[in-house]
């Protein structure tokens, strides 16, 4: 807010600043750089400029809507502060009531996508049909292509994306860095050593 | 220390450990939610806790746990998948391993979802279909009604006719040539084919030889060719062969 507006308004930087402000609002799913640049006729250069022009004026604390790059592009969202006001307008209908199976087969997809049911089956040891129709029915994955004998596969939507608040698949944490095996393993460890011989 | 007392406090399952054997053997509970490892360790604490080694609870609980693992195995590796007892004793193991430690690192990607899920339980967006792209407008030529009805007109015209008579072949009866090359035997006792049909068109052509192999048929008349692709000599035959002549007139009379 201590910004001087006045000054930048004739700036060709922030009239960009506020086509793209105008596109993000109209917009229901993130918009890529590539596309923001094509619908305001810009490169793509001047447009990530703009968009940190946008960041720094829509964030956390300064303003009701922020700004964030979700899902392979840039949405506008509610700040966390209104997050209260909001659960007592708004439902979150595409995570509620997700369970401990549904998290899984989530996981599943996310980490080996695109992978099919029987894929998931074989690494969950059961069946996954109804698992995964409720997912798709969600938005949270969707159908990307066949397997060579015909089954369906599934990869997760730019949806689980949002909703999960990462910026891309690429960002879920390594397997390996998960693994609790080895503290097992200890605990083991220091249980046979407390043993008398 | 009896096993089937073992206090258990698990993820899936909370109580004494016979209640839960009984609740897998009556598929009320899913034994693939169970971390077995956790009754191990529940067991050996409370081992631990003991003066002296109960050898007795010790072998009850391996038999159990043994069985426990089985089954559990036996569920995760369900499906069409090959059977253990397909693989020799080290590949099954080996599999069964490589399988659960990739199931435990699937349940831990879902427990940081979950986690992640709850931390980012206060981020509101819209969700909608997206609003429809502008439809592409087609550019087209400027138009004309007057030659659009010129070119409509030369669509409605009557198209001329075409010509069929270049397929047409107009055979002449054979009888027409068999009458003719009688005649002409009864005038001459011979003459020359070639001569004979020396400008007619070739179907015309064509017919009087047809003809010309029927009153061979019938023996009336004898052919021969100095060779090969030679004029073609027709020759009336002998008195003899006349009364055959007739027979053959009368039948096909």
């Amino acid at each position: 807010m201590d910004r001087p507006l006045r000054l930048v308004a004739a700036n060709p930087l922030d009239r960009l600043a506020r086509t793209l402000e105008a596109l993000l609002v109209v917009a229901s799913q993130p918009l890529p750089v590539e596309e923001l640049a094509e619908a305001a006729a810009e490169d793509s250069e001047r447009v990530e400029m703009a968009l940190g022009l946008l960041t720094e004026r829509f964030q956390e604390g300064r303003s009701g809507i922020v700004l964030e790059q979700v899902a392979g592009g840039w949405a506008f969202r509610a700040s966390r502060e209104a997050a209260e006001a909001c659960s007592r307008m708004f439902e979150r209908p595409v995570e509620r009531g997700l369970s401990q199976a549904a998290m899984e087969t989530l996981a599943v997809v996310a980490y080996l996508g695109p992978c099919s049911r029987p894929e998931i089956a074989r690494l969950r040891g059961v069946a996954v049909d109804s698992v995964v129709a409720g997912l798709a029915e969600r938005g949270l994955i969707a159908e990307a292509g066949r397997e060579e004998g015909g089954a369906v596969r599934y990869r997760t939507t730019p949806l689980f994306e949002r909703v999960f608040g990462l910026e891309s698949l690429s960002v879920l944490p390594r397997l390996d860095d998960l693994g609790e095996v080895d503290d097992i393993r200890e605990r083991l460890e220091s249980l046979a050593e407390k043993r008398p011989a | 220390m009896p096993v089937r007392e073992l206090d258990l406090d698990l993820e899936a399952f909370e109580g004494p450990f016979d209640l839960l054997l009984a609740l897998v053997l009556r598929d009320e509970l899913d034994l693939g939610e169970v971390d077995i490892a956790g009754i191990v360790l529940a067991f050996l604490e409370r081992l631990a806790e003991r003066e002296e080694l109960d050898l007795d609870a010790c072998g009850e609980f391996l038999v159990l746990v043994a069985a426990l693992l089985e089954l559990k195995a036996r569920a995760l590796l369900a499906g069409d998948e090959p059977d253990l007892e397909d693989l020799d004793p080290a590949q099954a193991a080996e599999e069964l391993a490589r399988r659960l430690a990739d199931y435990r690192r699937i349940k831990e990607a879902a427990s940081w979802l979950v986690d992640r899920l709850d931390e980012e339980s206060d981020r509101y967006f819209r969700i909608g279909p997206a609003p429809l792209a502008p439809r592409v407008e087609r550019k087209l030529a400027s138009q004309d009604p007057a030659e659009l009805g010129a070119i409509l007109r030369l669509l409605t015209a009557e198209p001329p006719a075409v010509s069929l008579a270049h397929l047409e072949l107009r055979f002449p009866p054979v009888e027409q040539f068999l009458g003719r090359f009688r005649s002409l035997l009864a005038r001459r006792s011979r003459f020359d084919f070639d001569t004979e049909v020396n400008g007619l068109t070739r179907v015309e052509q064509a017919v009087a030889f047809l003809a010309l192999l029927e009153l061979r048929k019938a023996g009336e008349i004898e052919l021969s060719q100095a060779a090969t692709f030679a004029p073609i000599r027709v020759q009336r035959k002998t008195e003899t062969k006349t009364e055959r002549k007739d027979t053959w007139t009368a039948r096909s009379a």
